[in-house]
């Protein structure tokens, strides 16, 4: 296939345009949502259930840190992952199969590849936007760590973003009514959530499941997050987090860029 | 027909001033004044001289497209045609569904490439230039690609910043094309509210944000009511006199005859013919037609008897089409031969004439 389409420099950012104002329609339930559901969560499973937890006999499992500053980390990125992959599943398949603007978008100047990063740009704005509120409620809460903590932000749109345009990819690769999107989430999204050390470390998984929680891209932003709000991470494993992120990433974009041309030039 | 209206101090317009189209880039109408988006560039500003031999708007030769299927050979859609679509014509590609002509558009769009063949759009290579092809067409798909959610307003804005249009001027174009689309008091309704006509008329009215120098439309009526598609038919009408290139798909022979100056008639990928709809009316059908209808089971019975009085049939499953120089004279002849039809009409030969006898099939099943 020869090279049917040349990058210009704003297309991205005009997609990302696009993709805002449509964000202004629900701007105010989906900050609604980043606010309440850190609420909820640390309401129940901090509080609550970190109250029994902190009550247990063995207070070093957890680093010496109370259960609520444990998982307080883990549910900011968690949430970005929750809005990234939300956004680019459903939302994002919807402008290739049920309004088609990608197909409009694509007419013009715009290229496929543009689209592609436009809208992985505007997952990552409401990401930030989400983590930001998120963390303004962990401060509330007392528990958003030291004044590193406020790195679990990036950490989080970076681990989110990392997840969000693999799922781009298997949008574009789609035909059906979205199943399969159904089927990430209950069978890859919700696991991930679960076993890679957001509620409990992953030394209680057994070792030969542990690989399960290294290749979770969760259990990389966790160990990030954990470290920037409560210290205790080391330079080396860092940059290893760091690095398996941003790999996901760089590969990821590449193949979602890929699977948005294959689907438009046709 | 009545004079410009009373008072008005300026000449007759062509069109009421109201409708004349500034969002078109053609000869000796005013096109956007105000800063010159990118789009504009490399055009000739109006009231220059023509420049000479501008380029053709559309060269193919020997064109193909086929596209891979899993289990099997590749489908040829477009099986080698050559087209030349010159600047200021209005060209239609007439067919049936399947014939090629979608796949023959978007390969003209710079969004499908091409397998095999030669194409130059406004002079450019697709592969090596689609950008900037793209920078300078309007496109109208044959489905409907509009954001539902966002209103009509914000639906034209939008899709001019794609061209790199500043946010001001496509507010102002905006303005101007809900005019043109009869759009404006639904400017600020959600799209999800259109009818089907007003979408389509919005559709139009995007292609247009970007001044282009070549309209695309594919089958730009069909699925309207007869109302809707007059309307549409009246604003492309008008685009048409204004200079604008317009290529149109269409498996309609009416919208064919109504827009198009020159056509190609494609069946299985080819072209079969082509001509302007008079000239192809002329060569491949007769002036008259006569239809005759007969109860169930009447039909197979009289072909014989007619094939008498006429060189050419065609039977169609409902009807009898004998075609004739003189309409009249022919039913009589059949009332003669004893032959009593259901119902009769005399009419004039049209493209589906011309298309029945290209192909030995109607346009639309």
């Amino acid at each position: 296939m020869g090279e049917l389409n040349r990058a210009t420099t704003s297309g991205r950012y005009l997609v990302w345009e696009y993709l805002v104002r449509c964000w202004r329609r629900y701007l105010v339930s989906s900050l609604a949502e980043a606010v309440g559901t850190p609420l909820l969560y640390l309401l129940a499973l901090g509080v609550g259930l970190g109250a029994l937890i902190d009550a247990g006999p063995d207070q070093q499992s957890l680093g010496g840190v109370s259960y609520l500053d444990y998982i307080a980390p883990a549910l900011l990125v968690a949430a970005a992952i929750q809005v990234g992959v939300g956004e680019s599943s459903y939302p994002a398949y919807s402008r290739f199969k049920w309004t088609r603007v990608f197909w409009g978008v694509t007419a013009t100047p715009v290229t496929p590849a543009e689209a592609c990063e436009g809208e992985a740009i505007f997952i990552a704005t409401r990401m930030l936007a989400g983590s930001t509120l998120y963390y303004l409620v962990l401060l509330a809460f007392g528990a958003a760590g030291g004044p590193t903590g406020v790195l679990m932000i990036p950490i989080a749109v970076l681990t989110g973003i990392a997840c969000a345009v693999w799922v781009l990819a298997l949008g574009a690769r789609m035909r059906s009514e979205g199943g399969a999107f159904n089927v990430l989430f209950r069978f890859v999204l919700v696991p991930m959530t679960l076993f890679s050390g957001s509620f409990f470390p992953i030394t209680e998984i057994p070792p030969a499941l542990r690989w399960l929680a290294w290749v979770s891209p969760l259990w990389h932003g966790n160990e990030l997050a954990r470290g920037a709000a409560l210290g205790g991470l080391e330079f080396w494993p860092a940059v290893g987090h760091l690095a398996y992120l941003a790999a996901l990433l760089a590969v990821g974009l590449v193949v979602a860029r890929r699977c948005y041309r294959s689907r438009l030039v046709v | 027909m009545s004079g410009p209206g009373a008072g008005m101090p300026r000449p007759p317009p062509v069109t009421s001033s109201r409708c004349r189209w500034p969002g078109v880039a053609s000869v000796g109408v005013t096109i956007w004044e105000g800063s010159g988006p990118k789009a504009q560039q490399g055009r000739p500003a109006p009231g220059t001289t023509e420049p000479a031999p501008a380029a053709p708007m559309i060269v193919a030769r020997d064109l193909r497209k086929s596209f891979p299927v899993k289990s099997g050979p590749d489908v040829e859609a477009v099986r080698g045609i050559d087209l030349d679509v010159a600047r200021g014509e209005s060209f239609g590609f007439l067919g049936p569904n399947g014939a090629g002509k979608s796949s023959t558009m978007r390969m003209i769009a710079c969004v499908s490439p091409r397998t095999g063949g030669e194409l130059s759009i406004l002079g450019l290579d697709p592969e090596l230039d689609g950008v900037r092809i793209r920078g300078r067409l309007g496109v109208v798909p044959q489905q409907d690609n509009l954001d539902d959610e966002l209103t009509v307003r914000e639906n034209l804005i939008v899709y001019g910043r794609y061209f790199g249009i500043s946010r001001a001027e496509c507010r102002k174009r905006a303005t101007e094309l809900l005019d043109f689309a009869q759009l404006v008091e639904k400017a600020d309704a959600k799209v999800e509210t259109l009818s089907g006509g007003m979408k389509r008329r919005l559709t139009i009215a995007r292609s247009l944000i970007n001044s282009p120098e070549l309209l695309l439309l594919d089958e730009p009526t069909t699925g309207l009511d007869p109302q809707a598609r007059h309307v549409l038919w009246d604003r492309l009408f008008r685009l048409k006199h204004q200079g604008v290139t317009l290529v149109v798909t269409t498996h309609y022979m009416d919208e064919a005859e109504q827009l198009c100056d020159r056509l190609v008639v494609m069946d299985g990928g080819r072209i079969v013919a082509q001509g302007s709809p008079a000239q192809l009316i002329a060569e491949h059908s007769s002036r008259e037609v006569v239809e005759l209808r007969f109860r169930p089971g009447e039909q197979e019975g009289a072909i014989d008897a007619v094939s008498s009085l006429v060189d050419r049939i065609e039977a169609l499953p409902d009807r009898l089409l004998l075609y004739t120089d003189d309409g009249d004279v022919t039913l009589a002849d059949a009332h003669a031969l004893g032959l009593r039809p259901a119902t009769t009409l005399v009419r004039r030969s049209t493209l589906e004439d011309v298309f029945l006898r290209l192909t030995g099939r109607s346009l639309i099943d």
